[in-house]
Order: C-alpha cells, then sequence, then structure tokens
C-alpha cells in the first residue's frame, strides 16, 4: 500500500533562520507515528507543513498521494493545534457545530459525531458551558474533539495530552490505538511524554530542524542499549551535541 | 454551505457581547447628539466698551444687537478687566476699535457689525447736512436669495452630513477590525486554515457578517439623524443610506484589512491616526480649494472624500442620484480593492 504521507527534502527558514533541514520521512497507512525531541526543535513547524498551513520553502509533502497544501485533502485531515484555538464566547457544543458545518457534514452525521467526540473526551456534561468558563484542560479535550469530528483518515496531535489527567490520558490513548486497530486511521503525535512515545508504532526525534534518529521504539532502544525509553532521547541528544 | 457557517458565527459571537453592540448603535447617536447641541447653541450679543461716543450711533449699536456699555475713561486693561469683547472711542471724529479677539469669529463679527452701524449712522448725518445728496444716497436694501439652504443655515447643518458619514465610517471600521484582529491573535483564523475553507470565503463571511451590522448600524444612525436631530435632508433618504452603506463596506474591508497588519488590538488602534483621523480632514469639512495642491491630491485617496461630497450634495443640496454617481463609483473601486487585498492578505496563512 501506499505511504499515507510522505516529506521529501523539506526545509523552512523563519527570517532567515533555519528551523527545517531537509527533512525525509514516509508514514505508512494505520501508523501510529510519533514525533519527539526538545522544545523549539521544529515539531510543530512540520505538522503545520504537512497539513498546508505553513508554507514550505524547498521540497514537497504529499500526502495520500495528493501534493500538499491541498484543500480537498483538508477535510481527510483532523488537526489539533499546539494551542487551543477556540471561540471562547460560543458554548463548547457550537464550536463542535461550527467546524462541523466547515467539513459540510449533514446534520444527522452532524449530531452523531459530535455526540461520538465529545463523549470519547468526557465533555458531554459540558457541552452547553461557553468555553470561556472551560478549564485548560477542558478546552484542551474541546481541541481534540473538534479535530475528530469529521471523522478524519489522518489525524495530526500536537501535544494532544499536554493538561489533561493520567487517568483520561489513557482513555485517550487508548481509544487513539483503537482508531487505529479498527478503523485503520493513521495518526501522528508530537509529544514530550516519554511513556506516549513508547506507545507509537514508529518515532521520529527531531533536534535542531534535522531527524536524527527514527525506528520503532523497541529498535530505537535496542540501538542505543538501553532499557528505558526516555534514555533513548538523552543519548540521542547527547550524540548530536 | 461554510460562509452561511462563519457568518452564524460571527453574528452569535457579535449577539454575546454586549458591549461591543451598544458601542456599534448607541455611541454614534451619542455624539452626534452631544455635536447637535454644541453647533446649535444660542450665540450670545457681543459686548463693547464706548467712550465718548455721540448717543445716536451708541443708540443704533444697541440696535444692531451689540451690549453697549458706558465708560469715561478705559484703557486696554478695561478690556480684559470687564471681559469686553471690544472698545470703541472717538478722538476728533475720528473713530478707532480696539478687539480683544480671544474668539477671533466673535471679533471679526463684532467688527463688522460696528463699522455697518458706524458708516449708516455717518450717511444719516452726511443728508442731514446737505438734503440734497439724499436722492442717490437713500440706501437701497438688499434682497438676498440662497441657491442652498436659507437665512437660517447654521454651520451643524453643513457639518451633519460628512458627520453621520463620519461615524458609520468609524464604527465599523473599529468594530470589524478587531474583529478579525481578535481571530487572528486567538489562533483561531490560522485553525481555520486547516480545514477545507478557501480564503474568499473568509473574507466574505466576514463582509458579510459585520456588513449586516454595518446595514443596520447605518441605517439607525441615518433616521436618527434625519428625524430626531431634524439635521436637513433635501435629496432622498435612500440615496443617503446607499451612500453610507457603500461607505460602511469601504471601512469594513479597510478595517479587516489594516488588522492584518496588527499583533494586537493596542496596534489596531494604532491605525486611528493614520487611515482615520485624516479622513475628516478631507470630508469636507474644511474647503478643498484653499489648499495646496498635493494636500488635494492627497485628498483624493480618502475614500470620505467622495462620501462626504456626496452626502453633502444630496443631503444640503439636494443631488440626484445622477450627480454622485462619481462619488459612489470612487467608493465602489476603494471597497473592490481593499477586499482584494484582504484576500492576498491572507495567503501568510495558505496559498489557497
Ligand atoms: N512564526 C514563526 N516565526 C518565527 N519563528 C518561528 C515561528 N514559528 C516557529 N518559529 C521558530 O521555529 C523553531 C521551531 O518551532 P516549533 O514550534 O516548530 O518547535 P516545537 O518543536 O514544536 O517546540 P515545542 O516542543 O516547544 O512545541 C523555533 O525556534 C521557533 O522559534
Ligand atoms: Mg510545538
Amino acid at each position: 500500500m501506499d505511504p499515507a504521507i510522505r516529506v521529501e527534502q523539506v526545509s523552512k527558514s523563519f527570517n532567515k533562520k533555519p528551523v527545517l533541514r531537509d527533512i525525509d520521512l514516509t508514514i505508512e497507512t494505520g501508523q501510529l507515528y510519533g514525533l519527539i525531541g526538545p522544545s523549539g526543535a521544529g515539531k510543530t513547524t512540520l505538522v503545520k507543513m504537512i497539513v498546508g498551513m505553513e508554507k514550505t520553502d524547498g521540497g514537497t509533502v504529499m500526502v495520500l498521494d495528493e501534493k500538499m497544501p491541498n484543500l480537498a485533502m483538508l477535510q481527510n485531515i483532523g488537526y489539533m493545534a499546539q494551542s487551543d484555538a477556540l471561540y471562547t464566547e460560543l458554548t463548547g457544543e457550537e464550536n463542535l457545530k461550527f467546524f462541523a458545518s466547515l467539513y459540510k457534514l449533514k446534520k444527522d452525521v452532524q449530531k452523531q459525531r459530535i455526540a461520538y467526540a465529545a463523549s470519547l473526551v468526557n465533555l458531554t456534561g459540558d457541552l452547553k458551558k461557553r468555553v470561556a468558563a472551560y478549564s485548560g484542560g477542558m478546552k484542551r479535550r474541546l481541541s481534540l474533539a473538534i479535530a475528530l469530528i469529521q471523522d478524519p483518515k489522518i489525524l495530526i496531535l500536537d501535544e494532544p495530552t499536554v493538561g489533561i489527567d493520567p487517568e483520561l490520558k489513557l482513555s485517550i490513548w487508548n481509544e487513539l490505538l483503537r482508531l487505529k486497530n479498527e478503523d485503520g486511521k493513521t495518526i501522528i503525535v508530537t509529544t514530550h511524554v516519554m511513556d506516549e512515545a513508547e506507545r507509537c508504532d514508529f518515532v521520529a526525534m527531531v533536534r535542531d530542524g534535522r531527524i536524527i534518529t527514527s525506528g520503532s521504539p523497541q529498535e530505537l532502544k535496542a540501538m542505543y542499549g538501553v532499557e528505558r525509553f526516555d534514555e533513548v532521547f538523552l543519548q540521542a541528544g547527547g550524540k548530536q551535541s | 454551505m461554510r460562509v452561511w457557517a462563519l457568518i452564524k458565527r460571527i453574528f452569535r459571537q457579535m449577539l454575546r457581547d454586549k458591549r461591543t453592540l451598544a458601542l456599534m448603535f448607541v455611541a454614534p447617536l451619542l455624539i452626534l447628539t452631544l455635536m447637535y447641541f454644541l453647533f446649535n447653541g444660542n450665540t450670545i450679543d457681543p459686548k463693547l466698551g464706548v467712550v465718548g461716543m455721540d448717543k445716536s450711533l451708541i443708540k443704533a449699536l444697541q440696535k444692531a444687537d451689540i451690549v453697549v456699555k458706558q465708560y469715561d475713561t478705559a484703557s486696554v486693561d478695561t478690556i480684559t478687566e470687564d471681559n469686553l469683547d471690544g472698545l470703541m472711542r472717538e478722538n476728533n471724529g475720528d473713530l478707532s476699535l480696539i478687539l480683544q479677539n480671544d474668539d477671533p469669529t466673535v471679533a471679526r463679527a463684532l467688527q463688522l457689525k460696528v463699522n455697518q452701524t458706524a458708516a449708516a449712522v455717518f450717511q444719516v448725518k452726511l443728508i442731514k447736512q446737505n438734503p440734497a445728496l439724499a436722492g442717490n444716497m437713500t440706501q437701497k436694501s438688499m434682497d438676498t436669495t440662497y441657491v442652498y439652504g436659507n437665512k437660517d443655515t447654521v454651520f451643524f447643518d453643513v457639518l451633519s452630513p460628512i458627520l453621520v458619514g463620519f461615524f458609520v465610517f468609524f464604527f465599523v471600521f473599529i468594530i470589524s477590525g478587531i474583529g478579525l484582529l481578535r481571530e487572528r491573535t486567538t489562533g483561531t483564523l490560522e485553525r481555520l486554515m486547516s480545514t477545507p475553507i478557501r480564503r474568499t470565503e473568509v473574507v466574505f463571511a466576514y463582509l458579510a457578517g459585520y456588513g449586516i451590522f454595518a446595514v443596520i448600524q447605518t441605517i439607525i444612525v441615518v433616521l436618527y439623524s434625519i428625524h430626531v436631530l431634524d439635521i436637513v435632508l433635501v435629496g432622498s433618504i435612500f440615496h443617503v443610506i446607499l451612500i453610507n452603506l457603500l461607505l460602511a463596506l469601504v471601512a469594513l474591508s479597510l478595517g479587516t484589512l489594516l488588522s492584518s497588519f496588527a499583533a494586537s488590538e493596542f496596534q489596531m488602534l494604532q491605525f486611528i491616526p493614520i487611515a482615520v483621523v485624516p479622513q475628516v480632514f478631507f470630508a469636507g469639512i474644511f474647503p478643498l480649494e484653499g489648499m495646496a495642491d498635493w494636500l488635494q491630491a492627497i485628498a483624493k485617496v480618502f475614500p470620505m472624500y467622495y462620501a462626504g461630497d456626496a452626502l453633502k450634495a444630496v443631503m444640503y443640496k439636494g443631488a440626484s442620484l445622477g450627480d454622485i454617481t462619481g462619488d459612489l463609483l470612487a467608493l465602489v473601486v476603494f471597497a473592490a480593492l481593499f477586499i482584494t487585498l484582504n484576500i492576498f492578505a491572507l495567503k501568510k496563512y495558505r496559498t489557497l
């Protein structure tokens, strides 16, 4: 099967300062792909380019065999930004409805998806509240629910579980794994949490705008000869500098 | 439809923001009302001190609505001490007038009145001395008619059409500009760009969403000015509304456009002295003919110049639609230009 996402030789600079250099990566359909790396490494920039929200300076991004940016393809991508971008004057439900209508979901599908997404992130009881009255974690959960609203083939989640309690975090991860295994969704997750990275099928580590190492968590552990995954992070980072 | 979803959302947000609604609908009315009372205040009679003047002249001055106060001796200090607008003295038949001139308009009006009165009194004296002159010197009263307005026209009548337009412009500019800016600063605009919405759809939704509020505001302001404040309206009210709607569209597209160059609400306010205040100068409150050529050229790049001209023509001079097509066309061109630039400005986020 063709890979879901192919990134080839992608570079990006902000104000002449290079942020990403010649990135190559391939993400298979049905893979849960983790992006790790220190703060400021360029993870967010990379996923934004995959979505087509950020222009590339060079190289190509292909999603489901279409060159990005591509408007129609966005229907197949659910994106959760690192910082919550919500309409705080509106209720949680109105936020979900608004995004659902941007994806042109039919009324009955809309209802069903809103109910599903809200229950997944445990917000069903708070849907009628204004987002301004939400806690940080509730906003994060609503953002995740919005990313799932149109039942996209590809999910791109930028640090999805920051500010979410361990119990809910676990149930969200179980749902992500279910989406991958049962519905064959392709999922990209950026994270700083190593036990989350360890649950991915494949992990790439970004540092200073380059992918310095990648492989399945087992491969990486074997490669660096370590027991715990966070040592991979430290070792790979240390070797570079 | 995506545009429709966006419009609905803008509506919801606006309706929940009671203060912004009040600013948009009530503030222009308050300011217009205030201006109305400011400009329609009664003029007070000027106060003139006189020294050694003959009775007939004093009587004539009093008849000309001048409050005359007689002194035996008086100096320049008397003017400031007694707060006189002027002091008139006679020296061996020569008249002299000292004006306080703290308010040039008052001083000029007083000078004109005093001159006229003195001349008339002098004429009467001459005729008395030499009745033969009377024939060719009898005063012919001049018959005055007005092309626009009448003898009761006050400055506010000329000013108000421009004010109506300006307030529509100002409030639509601010509210739409800050509306889109908030969408930028909260990250939701970027978030929108990860959905399959087109840039043109975003721009048109914004124009329509805020446009509907602008339409309501415009109609309220125009109706209030004409029916409550009783501003002169010689032409058709529909033309007035049409001009203001076009102007609101220009303000809307300019506001959203400039908001893309602002990083915060504070920076948005910084556009007011640059993009809004100069509009007043070139709107026709100050006569353009008297300006330097380069200033006149600058005036033509301000939308308020055309709107002010058209509004004055319709409201004060009773112009028909045919007379203002040039102005309306200019406003359409401005709006089209700003809308196009808006679509380009969103390229910052995505090329599609
Ligand atoms: N709009 C921008 N303008 C200028 N520089 C930017 C911009 N966005 C990102 N950068 C820079 O690009 C680099 C990578 O940023 P990015 O947000 O991709 O990092 P990240 O890996 O997601 O970090 P974190 O883990 O903290 O989220 C940083 O050095 C950042 O300063
Ligand atoms: Mg990031």
